[in-house]
Formats: structure tokens, sequence, C-alpha cells
């Protein structure tokens, strides 16, 4: 397809160039809007990645890739989770393959990476994929750059709340990745807990960290009543199977990416410790809402004999939200993406949609969702655990209610600021 | 104080991983001079392969599911290793550098292949309850069973490889193929036979490291490289084709990461380096290799 | 130097510096300058790394590894005081004062990567200079402090050279170029002084350059200080083009890309380094389109793997077979 439309143009050569400027704006109308989607196919984030695409193509085919009138076609790209090899792919996207919308990318520093190339672009929008960075809009944000989906540090918002209040625990064991996406998560956790009174000790490890017997040793010994955990992936897994297999027996907190399916599928001990985990996120298994059931149905529908899971993964409802505020945007501008997208990126600016989940979403001043995050907890039904949410809190903001000012003063998370503040 | 003792234990039971691992990395290098930079790529195999085995069986609870996936593992990289050898770098005997190149490129297909096959999603082995529970261990409490099932498999495999190399018939002719190929091959020995036994042999280690591996901690993409720039320190630390220096190294390497863990663990990976470089400042043959 | 190469020479500089007014000739304009940018500018890029590596194995025998991870530290060290980058590390130093820092740095690390690994050869200075690499990439990615971890630092943005901003395309491209051209021209100047002829005698007899009393040691090392600031020259571009630089850029597989433009372009001869960058950018440009997507690792891993199998001097090697076989045929 790409290569074809190559040809011809270069076929045309430079004399259509001169023309082509002019008679441009009428033409566009009825052309297609090109999407480019960008998200991680390569390297171990690739499961989230193909699962996202899974969605954004069941999304699209649903509204039989028209909006507006006008086609979408819908260009995929893919990168390893590194931030340069996303800039280069939505170099190409942009330059070579003409898209006129980006959806993505996956991961934090991608995020950061493509937020601060959307600042070069005229007439071009990127709309996040599933990275979760703070700073991607919360500092320096660009006009071109929207995010529907919610943040690390909001995924925990009503979860330090709950470990205090509810459950009366008072004092936790906090062992999270030395990297910034646990740091935003602890943030928000610490946020809730500490206000309320609530001591924590933390005990971080590097990324790719596979031996925590040491840590779980010190953990275990300690006067923590409760133990909330923050790695992602292999070091979650490894983190739960080791601590299962030294008996560990205190009460688990879970960061957003742990109560996962990817760690509930296999079967071992680090189910048996995982049950009753309690957790905060914006998606779970099982939500008792019209909207998710909707959605969980057709994505089975659509994928159960090709690879898809039970229920979609976090990454691909992320950017099915964001290809949500695309098409609402797309619709309410009549598919015009003309005057340097002007009118749609005002029109995106205003959506207020509702996410798969059936949470509500808007946008901040910063074009970062304000949105809805549930409390979840891991629970054994037949022969599979599955996460059911049994707590929403609306309308989370970026700063969880702290006045915007007094959240930036407080500085970027990071081990040394953990968002442990007296109120 | 026992938590002293509980560190200095995690380190020598991840020094058991660790040999087991390097081990075959050492002796394919020592023997052939083969940099086999697809060793990684090997252990992620024999764990991918092992687990597709192990999974079905232990969904039936089936008591032998491990050990069937640890047989059809450990078997599936000793034939890997042996075709490589065959296909590959038999013919190129002596061009150091360039089979190194070739198991660069090996390892790149490979990894893309499984991560096509199996995706990223992590994996994780778990060993039959008679060894995965938690045994009682004087001065430290309870310890998972698995961890010093590690470092009984290693002292086998050390154990094993010395008898191999000191006491049996392939033993002398592989040594004696190290010091003198063309006068081994007048003697009526089939020389590429042995090459191919060997580096079958290293695979199969690899294989047998990449099961345990996966059973003590999970097993991702990712994996791979890791486990070859272990090997590779383990040996630059130990010594280049020793397999007493081997297990040196790889004990060394193993309690610098958890000591580094526990008590500076933003620098703990630098430990490690700080050690290869010393060595290497001191004795660029590693510590017990030959010079 | 043939008449007939310096002709040759000449003219293909001549046809590189024009590209950016003949490629619109022949394509619209946006992918014209996305050919200029993203395409050969970041051969250019990464061809200047990847020639650090040519430099050392064609003239001293050395395969280093290394040589990402020294461009990695230049960059780094750019982006840790260069004003304006986020999160700011040191910062207050403008490019002018950055730059020049960034290269200092990674000329040193090539010195102590050289001093390291000294004594060592062939094979096992592969597997040292591999495993440094790791150790150095392993710290820059745990540390947040220095180098804010996984995460790396954003924006640097570059410098405006002469009223013109390097983000503009051309700027960039011709920026890239001249630099590529100058260490080029420095090479081959280089391998004909004493140092460079001592350099070859290491690589064919180091024993021989012993006993006629020149210092191994001191020739070897220095000869890493060289590479180290090639490659610093295309770690401080490539970290500009990137707007930043993350850990991912020195991981693992940023050390064997390299490697394998080096490969495949052949290691008898710098320019092979700007082949093989070239080629490995097409493909990693085009990937989606040639084969999958999903699976670029393995068509260049395929590609790696034939060259060494076929043709061990890469490209370089199969032109010069070409050619042999067109003047016998024309025979």
């Amino acid at each position: 397809m790409d290569v074809r439309i190559t040809r011809r143009a270069t076929l045309l050569g430079g004399a259509s160039l001169a023309a082509g400027a002019l008679a441009a704006p009428s033409i566009a109308q009825n052309a297609p809007i090109r999407l480019g989607g960008l998200t991680t196919l390569e390297g171990p984030f690739a499961t989230g990645g193909q699962d996202a695409y899974r969605c954004v193509q069941m999304e699209l085919e649903r509204v039989n890739h028209t909006v507006g009138g006008r086609r979408i076609e819908f260009v995929r790209e893919s990168s390893n989770a590194q931030a340069d090899v996303a800039l280069a792919r939505a170099r190409k996207l942009i330059e070579q393959d003409n898209v006129d919308i980006i959806l993505g990318p996956l991961s934090g520093a991608e995020g950061i990476a493509l937020r601060d190339y959307s600042r070069t672009l005229t007439g071009k929008t990127i709309v996040n994929g599933s990275s979760g960075a703070s700073d991607t809009t919360l500092r320096n944000p660009s006009p071109n750059f929207f995010r529907f989906s919610t943040d690390g540090t909001q995924w925990m918002a009503g979860l330090g709340k709950h470990v205090h209040q509810t459950m009366g625990i008072r004092e936790v064991a906090v062992t999270a990745g030395d990297y910034a996406f646990p740091y935003a998560q602890v943030f928000g956790f610490n946020l809730e807990f500490c206000r309320l009174g609530g001591r924590t000790t933390h005990y971080w490890a590097p990324l790719g960290t596979t031996d925590f017997t040491s840590q779980i040793a010190q953990i275990n010994r300690s006067n923590a009543g409760a133990v909330v955990v923050v790695h992602g992936g292999t070091d979650g897994l490894a983190f739960m199977t080791q601590y299962a297999q030294a008996g560990g027996s205190k009460p688990l907190i879970g960061g957003s990416i742990m109560a996962d399916q990817t760690m509930l599928s296999a079967r071992g001990p680090h189910r048996r410790v995982m049950v009753d985990m309690i957790s905060g996120g914006p998606i779970a298994d099982v939500i008792d809402d019209p909207t998710w059931n909707d959605f969980v149905a057709r994505y089975r529908r659509r994928w159960a004999n090709e690879g898809g899971f039970t229920s979609p993964s976090i990454h691909a409802v992320n950017y099915a939200t964001n290809l949500y505020g695309i098409l609402h945007a797309l619709k309410a501008v009549n598919g015009d993406l003309s005057s340097n997208q002007q009118p749609f990126q005002h029109a995106l600016a205003a959506a207020e949609i509702t996410a798969p989940t059936g949470a509500a979403v808007k946008l901040d001043h910063n074009r970062q969702a304000i949105s809805d995050i549930f409390l979840n907890k891991i629970e054994e039904r037949g022969s599979t655990a599955q996460v059911v949410a049994f707590g929403r809190t609306r309308a989370v903001n970026q700063t969880l209610g702290l006045p915007e000012q007094q959240f930036l003063t407080l500085g970027s998370p990071s081990r040394d600021n953990t968002g442990c503040i007296a109120s | 104080m026992d938590l002293a003792a509980t560190i200095v234990l995690n380190g020598l039971t991840l020094a058991a991983l660790y040999f087991i691992v390097a081990s075959g990395f050492s002796l394919i290098f020592g023997l052939m001079r083969v940099v086999n930079m697809a060793h990684g790529a090997m252990y992620l195999v024999a764990g991918y392969v092992g687990y597709s085995v192990f999974e079905p069986l232990y969904d039936h609870d089936l008591w032998y599911a491990w050990y069937a996936g640890l047989a059809a593992g450990v078997a599936f990289a000793a034939v890997f290793g042996a075709l490589v050898q065959v296909l590959l770098l038999g013919w190129m005997q002596g061009q150091e550098l360039r089979q190194a190149l070739v198991t660069i490129g090996l390892s790149i297909v490979v990894a893309d292949q499984l991560l096509a096959m199996y995706g990223g999603t992590p994996r994780q082995f778990f060993a039959p309850d008679a060894i995965f529970g938690s045994t009682r261990v004087p001065g430290i409490g309870g310890y998972p069973t698995f961890r010093l099932v590690q470092i009984g498999v290693a002292v086998a495999v050390g154990v094993g490889l010395w008898l191999l190399l000191n006491r049996t018939k392939l033993g002398m002719m592989i040594r004696a193929g190290v010091d003198d190929r063309q006068m081994l091959g007048a003697c009526g020995v089939n020389v590429p036979l042995v090459g191919v036994a060997v580096f079958s042999l290293g695979a199969a280690l690899a294989g047998l490291g990449g099961i345990i591996g996966a059973t003590a901690q999970p097993l991702a993409m990712g994996a791979d490289g890791r486990f070859l720039l272990i090997s590779l320190v383990v040996v630059i630390v130990g010594g280049m084709g020793s397999v007493t220096g081997t297990a040196l190294g790889a004990v060394l390497i193993g309690l610098a990461e958890q000591i580094g863990q526990a008590m500076f663990p933003t620098y703990s990976v630098v430990l490690t380096f700080v050690i290869m470089v010393v060595v290497l400042a001191l004795r660029p043959q590693g510590i017990l290799g030959r010079a | 130097m043939h008449s007939r190469t310096v002709t040759w020479s000449l003219l293909s500089a001549l046809l590189l510096l024009a590209l950016p007014w003949l490629l619109p000739q022949v394509m619209p304009a946006g992918q014209a300058q996305f050919w200029i940018a993203n395409i050969l500018g970041r051969a250019i890029v990464f061809g200047i790394i990847a020639m650090s590596l040519t430099f050392l194995a064609t003239y001293g025998g050395f395969i280093s590894l290394a040589q990402m991870m020294v461009a990695g530290v230049a960059g780094y060290t750019l982006a840790v005081f260069a004003e304006g980058a986020v999160p700011r590390i040191v910062g207050g130093l403008g490019y002018g004062a950055a730059i020049p820092l960034g290269l200092l740095a990674a000329t040193a690390m090539g010195l102590l990567v050289g001093a390291i690994s000294m004594r060592t050869r062939d094979i096992y200075l592969l597997m040292i200079t591999l495993a440094l690499a790791m150790g150095v990439f392993r710290f820059i990615e745990t540390n947040i402090a220095w180098f804010n971890g996984y995460e790396g630092i954003r924006n640097v943005v570059g410098p405006s050279v002469l009223g013109m901003d390097f983000r503009n395309t051309f700027v960039f491209y011709h920026v890239a170029l001249g630099t590529a051209a100058l260490l080029y021209i420095g090479i081959i100047y280089l391998v004909r002084t004493p140092f460079g002829l001592v350099l070859q005698g290491i690589r064919d007899n180091p024993r021989r350059v012993a006993a006629l009393g020149y210092s191994v040691a001191l020739h070897r090392t220095a000869a890493f200080g060289v590479a180290g600031f090639i490659a610093g020259c295309g770690g401080v571009l490539s970290t500009i083009y990137n707007i930043g630089i993350s850990p991912g850029t020195i991981g693992l597989g940023g050390t064997v890309n390299v490697l394998i433009m080096s490969v495949i372009g052949g290691l008898g001869h710098p320019i092979g380094a700007f082949i093989g960058s070239l080629i490995f950018t097409v493909f990693d440009t085009f990937a989606a389109t040639i084969y999958d997507r999903d699976r670029f690792n393995t068509l260049i891993g395929l590609v790696f793997l034939a060259i060494v199998l076929v043709s061990p001097d890469g490209a370089i090697g199969i032109g010069v077979r070409l050619r042999r076989l067109l003047a016998a045929s024309r025979r």
C-alpha cells in the first residue's frame, strides 16, 4: 500500500508539488485520514503491545474504519520500548508515511520522547497510547500531545486511604523497583497513606532484579503490617514466587501492574499469596459496569481464537480509551483536519468520553485525563484468579486532589521524594 | 547475625546457578577456543522448550512434570548445540573471531524467533513439592529448599565434569585435542566428532542452567543477554577454560551481587564489574587461568 | 592514493553535499526530508560510531564492543551538563562548552577501555569490551542521581550553528556529513603517520614492534583513545538527533547493532562503516514493508549471518569480488 503511493508520487515528480500545495485543501476532505499506530511489539513488553493493537483494530472495525464521513487508514509501527527507537518510528510515521495523528507509545520513556518531538511539529497531533509517566503532561507539556489515559500516580488513588482506614494498618513495608514508574506509584500511595499518619519503610531494588530473597528476609523480620509491592513484569513474578517460598504471610498491597493476567494466568505458589491482594488501577477483570461487560464480550468474541486473553490487558484498554478520544474529536469536527488541525485539537481538548471500563474521561488544562480509578481485589473464581473491582474513586485528577501548585512544589517522585508528607 | 548468614547463603545459591550456566561456556571455550556468544540463547531455548513440555503436564498435576521439562530442555539444548557445531562452526575451525560473530548472529535470530513463538510474558517452572518447600537451616531458619538443591546440582556438575575430563577416555581425547589436534587425528581419533560432543555437552549445561534458573527466577526475554554476560564475567574472573576457576569466579560474583544488593542496592551492579576490572589489571588470564 | 580514487572520493562527497537539493527533484518534499534526516543523516551518525570500531579493527586488529558505550558516555556527558536538558542534573553549560566536554569524556573512556584491556587480544578482547560495555550500561540504567536511570535525559535540542537551528534538517545533515568527512580524512591521514604505521605493525606482529623499541601498550591505548574521540563525535550527534539519550541506546541491542553495521559493511576499510550503517538503517526503517515489522531482528540477524558465513569482509568484499569477476569475464 505505502509503496504504491510512493511510486505514483515519484512518477508525478516535482510538477505536482507546486500544484498540490494549492489544490490540497479541497482534496483533503475526501482523502482518508491517516492514523499512525506506535506500540511495542519487540522486547519484553511485546505482549502488551500486541493486545493494544487488538483493541485498536477491534474498535476501528466497529466504526467500519470511517468517522465524520472520512475513511481512516491505520498505519502500524512498532518500537522496542526504547525512547530513541520510538522517536525514529514516530518520525517515519509523520515524515515518510504522512500520517495526520499518531496513537502511541506504550512506555514511559517513549512517551516523554514523543512529547518532546510533538512540540517540534505543526499541524500534527500525538495522542498517547499507554505510557504513564506523570511528567509527560505535568511538567513542560506540549500543545500537540494529548492523553486520555491516567498516569502511574493517579492509578494509586484511594489505595492508601483503604489500607489505613478500612484495613487499619498503620505501618507498611514498600518494595519497589528503583526507576521512574514505581516512584510515581509509590508517590501516589504515600500521598494518601502518610497524610493519614501511616509510616512506611522503603526497600528499593534496581530494575531487572530477580533475586529478592535477602530483601524478603528483611521484610519478614520487620514490624510492617502489610507489604506494598510495586514491581513490573518479571521482577514482580520473581518477588511473589520467592515471597511464597519464604513463607511470607503479611497481607499484600499491589501496584497497578502487579494485579495482571500475565501474573495470574500462571499457576504456582505466587498465586496462593496473591489471592486477596488489594491493588489500584484504571481497570480490573471484573467491573460491575455494562459498558465494560459489553467491551469484554466483544473482545472475547473477536480475539478468542486469535491469541487474545480472557480479558483485555491494561495497555489494550489505555490504547482503546485514547482511540475513543480521537474518534470523538474527529466526529465533532466532521473529519476536518485543516487549519493545522486547530479545530481538531480544540475538539480533543474539550472531549468528554466514556472509557471501555465505563469511567468518565475529560482532559485538564495540560491535556491530561481526569478519570475514575478502581480499587481491586484478587479473587479465586473457579479455577482462575481474577482481579475484581470493589471500589471506585471518581474523577481523579493528576495531582490527586492537591492544588496543582502545591503538588508541583513537592517535586518529581524519586527514591528520596516518596510523597510522604505530613498533612 | 542471621541476616548476614542468609545473605551469604543466598550468595552461594546464586553462585551455584551461575556456575552451572558458566561451566558450559567455559568448557566450550577452554577446549575449543570458541567464544559461544549464543550461550545465553541456548539457556533461553532450553527454558522455553522445557516449559512447553512442563506446562500441560503440570496442569494435570502430574508429579513428573518438572523432571520431564528438565529432560526435554536439556536434550533439546544438546541437540541444538551439536547442530550449531556441525552446520555452522565446525568448518571454520580456528577462525575464532568469525565463530564468535556467527554465534552473535545466531543468538539474535534465535531470541527473536523465541519472542515470536512464546511472546513476552514471563514464565516460571514450579518444582515438585519435595524440593520446592522450605527447609530449616541451622542459624537461618526456614530457607527455600530449591535453592539448596541448586547447590547440590552445581556440585554434581562440577564433580561430573572433573571426572569426565580426568577419568574417561573421552576426557583424555578432549584434553589431547586441546594440546595437539593434528596428532590426535593422526592417532585415528575422529576429531570433529569430539568437537561435536564437547559443544553438545556445553550446550546441555546451558540448558540445565536454563531449567534450574527458570525454576529459581522467572524466565523472560532478556535472560539470554543476562546469562551470557554472567558467563563472560565469571569466566573472565575465574580463569578461561578452568572448571575450578569457573567455580571460584561464580562464588565471587554470586556473593558480590547479594552482599552489594543488601548493603548498597543502587551501586550493587557496579561491584561485579569492579571485581572484573581489578582481576584483569592484576591477572589478565583470570585468577586460576593458565597464562 | 591513486588519482582516480581521489576523483571518485571528491565526486561522491559533492554528490552527498548536493543530495538535499537533488532528492526533492525525484520525490515529494516531505519524503525527501525524511530520507535526508532520518535515513542518510541517521546512517551517517551511526556510521561515525561504527567507524570507530572499524578503525580499531582495520588498523589495529582489535574488535571492540565498547564503542557504542563510549559514544553513550559522550552523549550522557552532554546531556548532564547542557543547559535546558530535562531533568536538570548539573546543567549550566552552553553547547559550546558541553559538546567538547562530551568529546573529552568519550576520549578518556576510550583510553580507559584501552588500558583495562591492554593485555588481551582477539576474542578475549571481544569478551572483555562487551562486559565493560554492559557494566557501564547497567550502572547508567540503575543510577538515578546522575543519569536519571531507565528514563534517561531528554530535551537535548542542540546548538544553533552560525545562527541556524540544529533542528533544521539541512543543517543537521551537513554538520553530520562534515563531521564524518573530517573524521574519515583524519583517519586516512593518521594511518600514514609513524603512529599509524606502528599500529599496523602491532596488528601484524606485536612482538616485532616491541623488539623495534616501540611501546605496544602505549600505542594500543592511544588508538583506543582516538577511537573513543570518533565514537564520541557520533554519540554527541546521535544524542542531539534523538533529542536526548536513554540507557537503551547503549544496551546490548545498541552494542550489537554497531557491530552488525561494521561487519555488514566490511572491516577492511573505514568506508565500510558507512556502507554498513546505510544498509542497516534502510533495513531498520523499511523492515515493515520488506518483511514484518515485528521480526526485524530475525531479518537483520539473518543478513548478518549470511555476510559472516559467505563474505567475512562484508559488502566491500562483495564489491571487490564482483569487480574482479567482471574484469575476468571481460578478458
